[in-house]
């Protein structure tokens, strides 16, 4: 124990006397958690303060387009500014100066309300309704009409994908209108008279999870800081590793191996200053998100009720990410190998995790190896605390994994170790 | 108290034996000098008595003990590296501390030996400086303290010298007699033959593997013909080809 307590205060020395270093592992965390809420926040709001400039070319000039024009002005997502070429329009935006062209074609309106008129006459002399008043003319060809969109190549296929859904919906819903308003016109004379409810008879409601009576709907700050916060406690194997490293090139390791000292104490001490930087970290970034986010004008992170939960989560998301530095350092030989494939590895196994792209949306066989990432179960367990507001059993399985990946990882440092040593 | 029988050591990939069927002993309280030129096994030698590195075959014992009882073996001997192995951003008391505590030393005693050596080694003043701020000789008579702080029966000392100057030399040679006269057995490489020659009681020539003379240095000079000092001897044994190897 004395060993473990001597070698756990030569970390603590080695770590404070290296300010800058101790800088970057609090300073940059708090910077990255920050500066990705801000940026998040936005897809999080309702109504966004920033819009997004879109071209618009209006061939038709009819009802349709002022329709168009009009709900795209109002859903305060988008700038629309008009042009009078296709072909100016679509240049700007592959040149990447806009995001997006929408080109109303010509006569959209008319030939509309042409083809639904058709239709709804087609309809009605099926009921013999108009047989007796009108004689049956043969029917003019319409063709059917195509609102162009052009995107710029560098934008997100998530954007393109609600933008397309977005104005596909609009136009279902004039279609419809037409149709009921061409309707309304066949069968009554009088424009007041309401025949048709134009309204959604169906309509969805999102029913979210209560606490008491109040409903718990999470915001950025709820999302974000779980998620960078462990990108964050993760980051630890690049100066974990670097430390070994260090240990080994200096000399120090061969004096440790003469003396009766095992490595596992060895590891033992770094292990619990690195957790203490681990739980360090997530206080602040916890105090980040409850005292600074809401001066930022962010959504205040709610941790009330949770906080002993978040601290277990971390407490062994801390030990899963130290057990890898502890293994990356033992197998590396030089800092250049450590530190790169240490901050590449991290990335990885946050994108793994579901950091930046939920699990489900990715392919089975990304879904599979998510499973075993330890980024995964400790987004997972902070997800249960954050937004499912779990109880500490329903964590166990997830700390349990987040446990049994540190004493592998461990175990298997000092096997090598051992192996490596025995020449 | 060393007692070494048909050593061998073959490191894997290598096409020689680094240390061949060798032979030794070495009696309590000798100071012993393990001569040779570069590659020719010494620091193999000892790292097989350290227990860094297990034997081909063969077999040793340090008083009693062998490489499987690498605890109670690494308790009894010192080992003093020929690289500085300090932590520069720790002051020279923090070192000390921590290696002492490694060997399950503690509380005022550990100070106390600490303050002692460091006082005799003449790095009082500086005890509580960062050893990234030290000389070359202050760092090899640091890296020599934090070896002997459990006192050692047996102190393995790899070019203790090298690199330092004629000051620090002499205080740490005259701290290493005083240990062996407290009773550390020592065992030391060197290529400063002068040295040697001065400090130990005995000495064995080492190469490729293998030793090829031992004794006390004053029989090896007048046991070779026309050799005035341990140098001549050793070039006459060894020979005057460069030894150079990567």
């Amino acid at each position: 124990m004395h060993k473990l307590w001597a070698s756990t205060y030569k970390e603590f020395l080695l770590l404070t006397r290296d300010i800058g270093g101790i800088a970057i592992l609090f300073i940059m965390p708090i910077v990255l958690i920050i500066t990705i809420t801000i940026i998040q926040d936005s897809s999080f709001k309702t109504i966004s303060d920033t819009k997004i400039p879109i071209l618009l070319v209006n061939n038709d000039n009819g009802r349709v387009s002022e329709t168009i024009i009009s709900s795209l002005t109002a859903s305060n997502t988008f700038q629309v500014i008009q042009k009078d070429k296709e072909q100016e329009a679509r240049d700007l935006v592959f040149k990447g100066n806009y995001q997006l062209a929408i080109i109303i074609p010509e006569k959209l309106s008319s030939d509309l309300d042409k083809k639904v008129n058709q239709n709804v006459e087609g309809i009605l002399s099926k009921f013999r309704l108009e047989e007796e008043e009108k004689e049956i003319q043969p029917e003019e060809t319409i063709l059917s009409k195509e609102v162009r969109l052009y995107f710029d190549p560098a934008t997100q296929l998530t954007f393109k994908s609600s933008v397309k859904n977005g104005i596909d919906k609009m136009i279902s819903k004039i279609e419809t209108q037409s149709i009921y308003k061409a309707f309304h016109e066949q069968v009554s004379e009088d424009d007041t008279e309401v025949i048709f409810e134009t309204d959604n008879f169906i309509s969805f409601k999102e029913i979210v999870p209560k606490q008491g009576d109040k409903e718990i709907i999470p915001n950025s700050a709820q999302h974000n800081v779980p998620a960078w916060t462990l990108f964050a406690i993760f980051f630890i194997i690049v100066p974990l590793s670097i430390n070994i490293v260090k240990e080994k090139n200096q000399g120090t390791f061969v004096r440790l191996r003469t003396n009766p000292v095992s490595y596992a104490i060895v590891l033992g001490g770094k292990t619990t200053v690195y957790l203490a930087v681990c739980l360090i970290q997530f206080t602040l970034m916890l105090a980040i998100g409850v005292f600074l986010f809401p001066k930022l004008g962010l959504p205040t992170l709610d941790v009330s009720g949770r906080i002993f939960n978040l601290f277990i989560v971390a407490f062994f998301a801390g030990l899963a990410a130290i057990g890898l530095g502890l293994l990356l350092g033992t197998v590396a030989k030089t800092q250049e190998q450590s530190a790169p494939f240490g901050a590449t590895f991290v990335v990885i196994l946050a994108a793994l995790g579901g950091v930046w792209v939920p699990v489900f949306v990715m392919p089975k066989f990304m879904q599979l190896l998510s499973n075993i990432s330890p980024m995964n179960w400790g987004l997972n367990a902070f997800y249960d605390v954050f937004l499912r507001n779990a109880s500490f059993i329903e964590l166990v399985p997830e700390i349990i994994l987040l446990l049994l990946f540190f004493i592998i990882t461990a175990l298997i440092s000092i096997v090598y170790n051992e192996k490596k040593n025995a020449v | 108290m060393i007692k070494i029988e048909q050593l061998s050591k073959k490191y894997k990939g290598a096409e020689a034996y680094s240390v061949s069927d060798l032979d030794l002993f070495i009696d309590e309280k000798e100071i012993f000098g393990l001569l040779g030129p570069n590659g020719a096994g010494k620091t193999t030698l000892i790292s097989l008595l350290c227990s860094l590195i297990k034997p081909t075959s063969g077999s040793f014992t340090i008083d009693g003990l062998t490489y499987k009882n690498p605890n109670q073996l690494k308790q009894l001997i010192g080992i003093v590296p020929q690289e500085y192995a300090l932590y520069p951003a720790l002051t020279a008391n923090e070192n000390l501390t921590y290696f002492g505590s490694m060997y399950g030393l503690k509380g005022q005693l550990l100070k106390s030996k600490i303050s002692q050596a460091i006082e005799i080694l003449g790095l009082s003043k500086f005890a509580n400086k960062k050893v990234s701020t030290f000389s070359g000789g202050m760092k090899r008579r640091i890296n020599l303290i934090a070896s002997i702080l459990h006192e050692p029966k047996v102190l393995f000392l790899d070019e203790p010298t090298v690199g330092v100057d004629v000051q620090s030399k002499n205080v740490i040679i005259k701290y290493l007699q005083l240990l062996n006269k407290k009773g550390a057995t020592i065992i030391y490489t060197s290529h400063h033959l002068n040295e040697a020659e001065d400090f130990c009681t005995r000495v064995a020539i080492i190469d490729h593997g293998k030793i090829i003379s031992q004794g006390q240095p004053q029989e090896l000079i007048s046991n070779q013909k026309n050799a005035n000092n341990l140098e001549d001897v050793f070039l006459a044994l060894t020979g005057k080809a460069l030894r150079d190897h990567a």
